[in-house]
Parts: structure tokens; C-alpha cells; sequence
């Protein structure tokens, strides 16, 4: 590996490190609903660095690209389906 | 037929079976041809663990009362049933022995695309599988396959955290053969294999890849949910720790409900290649028959809700999951159709595969269309939870898939072992397993419409002339079970030397000497033509 590769990894550990404290800090603020919001946001943020950077997405062509996608997709369809149960608990 | 052993043949002296004698040629081996053989092992192995645990069930289930098993111990008996028919059979069973010896030979490969990971596919496999005995003999599990909170998160004192390890590491099994398959055919074809002329096993198979790379990681993050809330008491799913129990089935089911498609569309691309040759005519609609399988994929990833009617899933959920489950059937029904067209006006023959084959579309017809009355909400109130439900999804899994399976073994048996068994045997088995198999379980639909719940072996004695059918059946298919390995293992010595292609029909991997040599072929072929050119040339013939 070249040095600036080193670098860079250092630098994106560093900067996951710095999301996960802000993680821990954002779940004692009395944010009430948001709280969940804002959790998935910064977890969002850590898997795409992970994505891009660790799994080397920004070199890969189209396709492995679409697969990595597919997986995101997929994950939607979970949150998605799942909710149309959890959110319509009460009223249906 | 001539009771005399035939010797080796100079083919079988240069193929796979004889590159190397030693075990370890066999434990170290990266030929995807003796991959599939060792899974073929081990997956006969699991069957007849599941199966012996079957017939414990139907043993208690003769008399109403429950004087054969204690109640913990037919919880305990059903739920390795389940678990080990599951994940370390049905899930295994066509892909990793059947589509790890065919893939290749059938684009025109050498091997997979990574043969190290293969043979690491089949250890992760055995240490999930050993795992899982030794769970058994440790005191077993008593919640059913399906591991439902809160039973299994704060009721249940088998051993449930060591079982859910088990099929965690079996699930990585399924991940590595399902993402090896994916990158094999995307990058393996041989010269002139294009999409459109690969042979609709290879599609189903693709079809399967995805699911087992989707949902496989989905189950085993939910199993360690279960193992963390257990030991370490974080709420997830315990209402008084702030979790919700439903969340389980949601999560489970997600991954669930495609493991069922994982279970069956590798059966359906059997099925699709044996009608072509049972009646020598090219597939009826190919492009419908590829993509309904694709589509069964995708769609099939939208419909787990069908489960939780009952649970006290929102009902504007339900009524969405109901939706989605009846439209999950119309690609099922695109290839029904498709092979019934594709045998109209064929000269069909009916060899031992084929009847495995025919057996296939009527169980299956039988069992999805049952799939649609439960995915009904009305009606699933009153039959959810019954043996009508253990009916439609065993005339799918057993019905369908181990006909297939044993249609699959019939089928590519000569090209496997370079031998060929005795027709007539074949026919039998066919026949009895159809038989065997509907007494079993027909009248296990009408027991459950009558309201004989699942999972109970106390039961109403009115039950009782319903359940012992069933178990008379059972024996009956068991033994049909048992039959092939006698006409099968006598061929290995004693069978004609099949030529290398015994049925008379299509396929890259009947172009290549039965058994084939080491390297498949022995130049990688240049494909000019689609899938299933029939007629084939009479001299191509036995
Ligand atoms: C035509 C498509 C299908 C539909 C609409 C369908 C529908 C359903 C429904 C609604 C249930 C839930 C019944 C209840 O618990 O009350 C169910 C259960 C089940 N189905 Fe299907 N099904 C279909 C195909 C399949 C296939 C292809 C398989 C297997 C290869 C399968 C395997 C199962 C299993 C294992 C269960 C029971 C799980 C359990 O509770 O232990 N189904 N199906
Ligand atoms: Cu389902």
C-alpha cells in the first residue's frame, strides 16, 4: 500500500471514530421522535465512507456498483414494509 | 443386464473420479465435480438425521394421547425436523450438489469461478451441521425452526443460543455458494454462451444466488439479535425492555420467505431442463421461463407478511402482504404453463426423471395453489396454525423439491458416475414416492381444515383415522426413499458404461464424456446455437 493510501484509512477511521462519539452524544440529547432520525442519519454517513472508502466502491465499475446498491435497495424494502405494519398499528 | 462387474472403462480412467485416490484428494479437492459429490454425502447424511426425526413425529401422532414422546420431547423432536430439513437439506440440496457439478459444465467452464471457496463453502457447512448435532445431543430445542420471540428469547431452556450459532455459521455457507454461482456465470460463459442461450437451470440458479446473498445476512442478524437480548438482556424484542416482539417475525420472515424460493427455484430450473428432454422440444416461452424466475426473486422479498396475520400485524399491513403474496403467484403460474405447453404435441417420454418431473408439476400446482388460499386473510384465520398449512408448504418442499431432487439424481446420475441403473427401478421409485407422498399428506389438509392444530400431540380422537393415514403413508415414503440407493449403488459396479449423452438431448454438459475428465472439457467449446435445438442428430443418440 502507498503511503496515501495508509493516510487515508487512518483518516477515514478517525472520521468514523469522531461519527460513533457523535452517535453516543446525539442519544443522551432529549430529542424524543428525531432520536431514531438522527441515529440512522450518522449511521448512514458511517456506511457510506465504509462503502467508499474500505470497500473500495470509488474504484469499481457500474455493475459492482449496482450491487452494492441492490443492497441498499433491499435494506429500503425492509424499513419500508415493516413500517407500513408498525406505523398503522394503531389506526387499522 | 448381466449380473457381471464391469470394469473401469478408459473414459472413467481419465475422469474426475479417478484424478487422485487418496482421501485427502477428496477432503482438499477444488474440482467443483467432487464438491458436489462430498455436499451429495452430506446432504443424504442430514436427510435421513431430518427424516429419522420425522418418523418420531408420525410414530406419536398413530394414537391421540401422548404416550410415545413427552411433551418437551415432541417439541424437541419437531424443531430438529425443522431446523436440520431446513437449512442443512432443502436449502443445500440442488444448488450445492447438482448446481456446483453443472454450472460449469453448462456455460462451458472449467470450474467456478472461485474453487477454494467452494470447498471452504462445504466445511463452513459440516461445522454448522456438527454444531447442530451436537445441540441434539446436548438436550435439543424445543421452538420450532421458526425460533419465535419471546419463547426463544426468555421462555425456551434448550439449548437455543448454541442452535442459533449453528445455523449463523451455516448461513455463511450459503453466502459464499450463492456469490460464488453469481460471479461464475457473470464472468465464466464460454465464447458464444450468452445470456439467452444459457440453459434455464442456470438461470433459476442465478435467481437463487441473489436470494441467498440477500437474505441469508438478514437471518443471521437476526439470529444474533435473539443470542444478545439472551445474554445480555438488550431489549430488541422484549416489550418490557422496550422491544417489540413482532420486530422478530418481521426480520425473520424477511429472510424466511425468500429462504422458501431459495428452497424451490432451483427445483423449478430442474423441472424446466427435464420437460425440455422429456419432450425433446425446445422450452415453450424461454424468455417468460428466465425471467419469471428473476421476478420470483425480487417479488418474493415483498410477501412475508403473509405469516403475520394473525400476530397482530396492522390489518392495513395485512391487506398490502395479501396483495403482494397473490401476485407472487403469477410467475409460478408462468411456468406451469409454459412446461405444460412445452410437453403439448411432444413425444414424451417417460424415463424415471421424467416421471419425477410430471410428479413435480402436479405436487407443486397442488401446493401453490394451496399458498394462495392462505395468503387469503379471511381464510388464514381459521387455518393458520393448522396441518393445512404444514400440508401446502410439505406438497412444495417435499412434494416439489424432492421429487426434483430425485429427478435431478435420476437425470445426470450417468453423467455423474458414468453409469446407468436400471430403468425399470427408477420407475417404481417414481411412482411410490408419488404415492407414498400423497398419502402422507392429503389428508394432513384435511385435518387442518378440520381444525387439527399444528405442532400438538394431544389430540381429538376424531383426528385420529386422518393421522394414521398420514402415517401409513409416511412409511410408505420412507421406504421409497431408501430404494435408490440400492438400484443406484449397484450401477456404480455393475451398470452399463453410459455413453455421453444417454438421453438424446441438449446441453453443453452432455458433450463431454460421462463421467467428464478433470478439466470438463477438452477445449473450452464455442457455443452457435440456443439452449434446446431440437431434434438432436440421431447419431448424438444412445
Ligand atoms: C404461490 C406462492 C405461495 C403463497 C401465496 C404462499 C402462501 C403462504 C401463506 C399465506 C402461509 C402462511 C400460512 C399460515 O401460517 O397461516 C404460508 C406458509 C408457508 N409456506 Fe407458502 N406460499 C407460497 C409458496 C410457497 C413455497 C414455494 C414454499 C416452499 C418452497 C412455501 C413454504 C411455506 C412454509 C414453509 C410455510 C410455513 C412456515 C411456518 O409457519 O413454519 N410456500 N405460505
Ligand atoms: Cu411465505
Amino acid at each position: 500500500m502507498a503511503r496515501a493510501q495508509i493516510l487515508q484509512a487512518i483518516l477515514i477511521w478517525v472520521l468514523l471514530l469522531i461519527l460513533l462519539s457523535l452517535t453516543v452524544g446525539a442519544s443522551f440529547l432529549p430529542l424524543g421522535r428525531m432520536n431514531p432520525v438522527v441515529s440512522m442519519g450518522i449511521a448512514l454517513i458511517k456506511a457510506s465512507l465504509i462503502f467508499w472508502f474500505y470497500m473500495q466502491l470509488k474504484k469499481e465499475r457500474g455493475l459492482v456498483r449496482l450491487a452494492a446498491l441492490g443492497a441498499g435497495a433491499w435494506l429500503l424494502i425492509l424499513f419500508l414494509l415493516v413500517s407500513s405494519d408498525v406505523v398503522t398499528r394503531g389506526s387499522f | 443386464m448381466t449380473e457381471r462387474h464391469i470394469p473401469e472403462t478408459d473414459v472413467e480412467k481419465v475422469s474426475y473420479l479417478r484424478a487422485g485416490h487418496s482421501l485427502r484428494s477428496w477432503l482438499l479437492t477444488t474440482d467443483h465435480k467432487r464438491i458436489a459429490i462430498l455436499y451429495l454425502y452430506a446432504v443424504t447424511f442430514f436427510f435421513f438425521i431430518g427424516g429419522a426425526a420425522a418418523a418420531l413425529v408420525r410414530i406419536e401422532l398413530l394414537t391421540p394421547g401422548g404416550d410415545f414422546l413427552t411433551n418437551e420431547g415432541y417439541n424437541r423432536t419437531f424443531t430438529l425436523h425443522g431446523v436440520i430439513m431446513v437449512w442443512f437439506f432443502l436449502i443445500p440440496s440442488i444448488p450445492n450438489t447438482f448446481g456446483n457439478f453443472l454450472i460449469p459444465l453448462m456455460i462451458g467452464a472449467r470450474d467456478l469461478a472461485f474453487p477454494r471457496l467452494n470447498l471452504l463453502s462445504w466445511y463452513i457447512y459440516l461445522l454448522g451441521g456438527t454444531l447442530t448435532l451436537y445441540v441434539l445431543v446436548a438436550g435439543g430445542v424445543d421452538t420450532g425452526w421458526t425460533f419465535y420471540t419471546p419463547l426463544s428469547s426468555m421462555f425456551a431452556n434448550g439449548n437455543v443460543v448454541a442452535a442459533t450459532v449453528a445455523i449463523f455459521i451455516a448461513g455463511f455457507s450459503s453466502i459464499l455458494t450463492g456469490l460464488n454461482f453469481i460471479v461464475t456465470i457473470h464472468t465464466l460463459r464460454a465464447p458464444g454462451m450468452t445470456w439467452g442461450r444459457l440453459p434455464l437451470f442456470v438461470w433459476s440458479h442465478y435467481a437463487t444466488s441473489l436470494i441467498l446473498v440477500l437474505a441469508t445476512p438478514i437471518l443471521a442478524i437476526t439470529l444474533a439479535l435473539i443470542a444478545a437480548e439472551r445474554l445480555f438482556g438488550i431489549g430488541i424484542f422484549d416489550p418490557s425492555l422496550g422491544g417489540d416482539p413482532l420486530l422478530y417475525q418481521h426480520l425473520f420472515w424477511f429472510y424466511s420467505h425468500p429462504a422458501v424460493y431459495i428452497m424451490v427455484l432451483p427445483a423449478l430450473g430442474v423441472v424446466s431442463e427435464l420437460v425440455a428432454a422429456a419432450a425433446r422440444k425446445p422450452v415453450f416461452g424461454y424468455w417468460f421461463v428466465a425471467f419469471s424466475s428473476i421476478a420470483i426473486a425480487i417479488i418474493g422479498f415483498l410477501v412475508w407478511g403473509h405469516h403475520m396475520f394473525v400476530s397482530g400485524q396492522s390489518m392495513y399491513a395485512s391487506a398490502v402482504f395479501s396483495f403482494l403474496s397473490l401476485a407472487v403467484a403469477v410467475p409460478s403460474g408462468i411456468k406451469v404453463y409454459n412446461w405444460t405447453a412445452t410437453l403439448y404435441k411432444g413425444h414424451i417420454s417417460l424415463d424415471p426423471p421424467f416421471l419425477f418431473a410430471m410428479s413435480f408439476i402436479g405436487l407443486f400446482v397442488f401446493g401453490g395453489l394451496t399458498g394462495l388460499i392462505l395468503a387469503m386473510l379471511a381464510i388464514d384465520v381459521h387455518v393458520h396454525d393448522t396441518y393445512f398449512v404444514v400440508a401446502h408448504f410439505h406438497y412444495i418442499m417435499v412434494g416439489g423439491t424432492v421429487s426434483a431432487f430425485f429427478g435431478a439424481l435420476h437425470f445426470w446420475w450417468p453423467k455423474i458416475t458414468g453409469r446407468e441403473y436400471i430403468m425399470v427401478w427408477g420407475r417404481l421409485t417414481a411412482i411410490f414416492i408419488f404415492l407414498g407422498f400423497n398419502l402422507t399428506f392429503f389428508p394432513q389438509y384435511l385435518l387442518g381444515y378440520l381444525g387439527m392444530p399444528r405442532r400438538y400431540h394431544i389430540y381429538d380422537p376424531s383426528f385420529q383415522v386422518l393421522h394414521v393415514m398420514s402415517s401409513l403413508g409416511a412409511s410408505l415414503l420412507g421406504v421409497a426413499y431408501v430404494l435408490p440407493f440400492t438400484y443406484l449403488f449397484y450401477s456404480l459396479r455393475y451398470g452399463k458404461p453410459s455413453p455421453p449423452n444417454p438421453w438424446g438431448v441438449t446441453g453443453l454438459e452432455w458433450t463431454t464424456p460421462s463421467p467428464p475428465p478433470k478439466q470438463n472439457f477438452d477445449q473450452i467449446p464455442v457455443v452457435t446455437t440456443g439452449p434446446y435445438d431440437y431434434p438432436v442428430e440421431m447419431e448424438d443418440r444412445r
